[in-house]
């Protein structure tokens, strides 16, 4: 993360110079020092985590890390453009009649504003692909799972044991998955477009009608994790929870080789949705 | 440059004779036409026509507002039984559709561009008032055809403004609700379409002798940029609604699987128009800006050429960006999509560095307009900024279609719509009507808007992060959403507070009127030359347009703009306060002024 900061430091630093007027000379320098430094002692203590999940999963944490390094340029530029802009406010109020000179162009101005900019979306850009890469990598695992969303609720099918488990709006499903292993999941839908998405992992992906998605993930930590559908599907999508649970590898295989009892009903879900509403 | 310049000065040789004959013949009766109620159903000028569009944009602003506060309110409480799940999915279709087709698009390109434009190029009306009056008269039909969606059985359509198939198909959605949520659009769509021709037609062919290309006001500028994404824009939009209604209808399966179709194909053609549509919601807005901040700060607009070409840049990338709002699909090109979107972020910047540098060493009157600008440019750097971050797709991966994609656009087109939109109602309410509005009120709006817009959407941000999905009616009691959405409502009835001083505002500016004069701020563009209100065909005179500013030239001869170190001055000869110049001189009378000067 410090690499982040330090490539957005000369970057802002510039602008700051080039931009500033003239007088207060001493107090822009340690505004300077302030903007510059501000990301290399956050790298170098504990970087906040500005609002998200750390990731629950190895995926997860490499999208949070990015995520640290985003926040940490755009409050940079930020504080930059705030300044500027107040700076601007409160300094040139209008204090007389005087008309002020009638500047339009600085080339030199002009140029650093447009080259520094290009040069922190490359950077961020190269960072993005990196993360993209990671986290959308499919290694073949040691489990899969087949996820169907439908109107309104999930089913998760392991193709291996033929286990099944499903359940619609607040009788939500669990999938099991076992820690530190890599899970594939395979997802489809069985009628509308919907989202899956579990916060703790920093992750979402459609599931949709006509397109087969693959997506892995490596829970880091045994745990609940809550899920939801994001994608507007229709009258319940409100209701339209999962939750994902991480046990032991030893639990999952006891756990996924108990097969009785369930076998894959979305239509007779689905009827009993529209005749009985939602968790009857 | 110069020769095609001096070819749309002599509208007559250029093949639309039709044009000049009409606006000639009008314009030999100055005052011809009905006045009351009858001038409003039958004009075709277009400032009769701007305003009618600007009202019942803002009516329509009025609806979709309250429409939010209802939603507001249902979100207080995780369990709230204000509304049912069935209304609350109607109620952020409609608010969504209304905010985003019916009100921030039409109050720009059909209000502010429709009456401004023609003033700032020196036009006597638009290039063609008749499809102008059409244009209004099938945007108000599309905006009572949406509104009329409540009402009929089964209710508005409830599919999000999107409308992503397969759920609006007949089968996800059926009902009237849908098919009249389609026409409505189809209707505004066209209108749309034609007032992007109108517009590019007007821009070209008949700006005032002397206004070269370079030499029209940012704010017509991004008219011209915005008419065009128009023209690209909204038929994919229209052809994508049609095909819907086609598969709602007549048994095609353009969008449905089990046809052979293909719904992504719809997200495709939805945001093929979707994202160019942000900036045909933004660019006006950024024009607005544009004019105002330099007028307030009394010096021209800083890096005037690098903010053409960075409209332009925007206007370019925006075609080519639209599956950002498709990464989790996982069916599109991640790297492509995510560069594109990043560098976005270097014109808008360059337009933001050049704001700044128009204040710089200005001289600020802190009046309404101007602090509704430097609203906008609050608002929309927060947006901006959270904007890259959703250029990114495994960061866009986890905020998705959470709330805080909401606080996202909603601080961006909020910032843009709202703080620059009325901050460019406060500026030309003087010429629209030849009166002001309260200063003193306008602060008052200003702050309550400022203030609430914060309250509202930074909760947002906090919900969109903690998972919160967007277009839910209720969330789980357990997870501490509840006082973040609580801090979200109370914002929204501070912005509509704000909206209640506006409308008292209007209400007193009607009753005892403060006369404003023809140029109370010392206006920089040609709208301010002419009477406040404009009379009928808007000029008896134009004053020489050697810059940017004419009418600034014109007041202070003595302040000309200073560009790359040396003094632009209108060339020896022609003295600092010409005589005024007729304003029917598109046969070459003015062509010297035109061709004189340079930079």
């Amino acid at each position: 993360m410090a690499s982040v900061g330090t490539v957005n430091a000369p970057s802002t630093g510039g602008d700051q110079t080039t931009r500033a007027p003239a007088q207060p000379k001493r107090r822009r320098a340690l505004w300077l020092a302030l903007v510059v430094l501000a990301p290399l002692v956050l790298a170098g203590c504990q970087i906040p985590n500005f609002g998200a999940y750390h990731g629950a999963t190895s995926q997860g944490k490499d999208a949070f890390k990015l995520w640290q390094g985003f926040v940490i340029t755009g409050i940079v530029v930020g504080i930059i453009v705030v300044v500027l802009i107040l700076w601007a406010v409160f300094r040139y109020r209008r204090r007389s009649d005087d008309i002020p000179r009638q500047t339009q162009y600085h080339t030199l101005v002009e140029i650093i504003y447009t080259v520094l900019p290009i040069i922190t979306v490359l950077v961020l850009f190269a960072f993005t692909v990196v993360t993209e890469n990671e986290v959308d990598a499919t290694p073949k695992g040691q489990v899969q799972v087949k996820v169907t969303a439908f109107q309104w609720g999930w089913q998760f099918y392991y193709p291996q044991t033929g286990k099944v488990v499903e359940g619609e709006t607040v009788q939500s499903p669990q999938m099991v998955v076992p820690v530190s292993e890599t899970v594939n999941i395979t997802l489809v839908s069985a009628d509308v477009v919907h989202g899956f998405y579990v916060p703790a992992f920093n992750f979402s992906r459609y599931a949709q009608p006509g397109v087969v998605n693959h997506f892995n993930f490596n829970v880091a930590r045994a745990g609940v994790y809550r899920g939801q559908c994001t994608q507007l599907c229709g009258l319940y999508h409100s209701l339209m929870f999962f939750s994902v649970k991480a046990v032991s590898p030893a639990q999952f295989e006891s756990w996924v080789h108990q097969t009785g009892g369930i076998s894959p009903s979305i239509g007779r879900l689905k009827a009993q949705i529209a005749a009985h509403g939602p968790g009857a | 440059m110069t020769d095609l310049i001096d070819t749309t000065l002599t509208g007559g040789d250029i093949g639309h004779p039709g044009v000049f004959e009409e606006v000639e013949a009008a314009h030999e009766h100055p005052e011809h036409g009905p006045t009351g109620i009858l001038k409003w159903l039958t004009s075709t000028d277009h400032k009769v026509i701007g305003m009618s569009y600007m009202i019942t944009a803002v009516v329509l602003f009025y609806i979709a507002g309250v429409l939010a506060l209802v939603m507001r309110l249902q979100l207080a409480s995780p369990t709230s039984s204000l509304l049912s799940l069935s209304a609350y999915n109607q109620l952020f279709t409609m608010h969504g559709s209304i905010m985003m087709y019916l009100f921030a698009g039409p109050f720009a390109f059909g209000g502010l561009a429709n009456f401004i434009v023609p003033l700032q190029v020196g036009a006597p009306d638009m290039a063609f008032p008749r499809l102008n009056a059409l244009s209004y008269w099938l945007f108000l039909t599309g905006s009572i055809t949406m509104i009329m969606d409540f009402f009929v059985r089964g209710g508005a359509a409830a599919f999000g403004w999107v409308a992503y198939a397969p759920l609006s198909e007949a089968t996800n959605s059926p009902g009237l609700g849908g098919d009249i949520w389609i026409m409505a659009l189809v209707l505004t769509g066209f209108s749309a379409i034609f007032t992007g021709v109108n517009l590019v037609a007007t821009i070209f062919y008949l700006r005032a002798p002397g206004m070269t290309m370079f030499r029209m006001p940012i704010f017509t500028w991004n008219m011209l940029v915005t008419a065009i994404l128009i023209l690209i824009a909204f038929p994919v939009l229209t052809s994508a609604l049609v095909m819907l209604f086609c598969d709602r209808h007549f048994g095609t399966h353009i969008f449905t699987v089990q046809g052979g179709g293909s719904p992504i194909l719809y997200q495709h053609l939805f945001w093929f128009f979707g994202h160019p549509e942000v900036y045909i919601l933004a660019l006006p807005y950024f024009g607005v800006v544009t004019e105002i901040l330099p007028v307030f700060s009394r010096k021209p607009v800083f890096g005037y050429k690098g903010m053409v070409f960075a409209t332009m840049a925007i206007a370019a990338l925006s075609t080519g960006v639209w599956a950002h709002h498709m990464f989790t699909t996982g069916v599109v090109l991640l790297p492509f999509f995510s560069l594109l979107s990043l560098l976005i972020a270097v014109p808008t910047g360059i337009k933001f560095f050049n704001w700044i540098g128009t204040m710089w060493r200005g001289q600020l009157t802190m009046k309404a307009p101007l602090l509704f600008c430097i609203g906008f440019l609050f608002a929309f750097l927060m947006g901006g900024i959270t904007g890259v971050i959703l250029a990114s797709p495994p960061l866009d991966f986890f905020v998705h279609d959470t709330y805080f994609v909401v606080a996202h656009f909603h601080q961006v087109l909020f910032g843009t719509a709202v703080f620059a939109g009325f901050a460019g109602l406060y500026y030309w309410y003087p010429k629209f009507f030849g009166r002001m509005l309260r200063d003193h009120l306008g602060k008052w709006h200003f702050w309550l808007t400022f203030i609430g817009f914060w309250i509202t959407f930074m909760p947002q941000y906090v919900l969109g992060l903690m998972g919160m999905p967007r277009r839910v009616a209720t969330y789980p009691t357990n997870l501490g959403w509840q006082s973040w959405n609580i801090a979200s409502t109370v914002g929204a009835f501070l912005i509509a507070a704000g909206f209640a001083v506006l409308l008292y505002n209007l209400w007193i500016s009607w009753r005892e009127p403060i006369l404003a004069g023809d140029n109370p701020w010392d206006g920089h563009t040609l709208e301010w030359f002419t009477t406040s209100p404009p009379p009928h065909h808007n000029y008896l005179h134009l004053p020489p347009i050697r810059s940017e500013r004419p009418t600034w030239d014109y007041n202070h001869p003595d302040a000309p703009t200073v560009g790359h170190g040396k003094q632009v001055r209108p060339r020896p000869g022609t003295p600092g306060a010409p005589a005024l110049v007729g304003a029917r001189s598109g046969e070459g009378s003015n062509g010297s002024d035109g061709r004189s000067t340079t930079r």
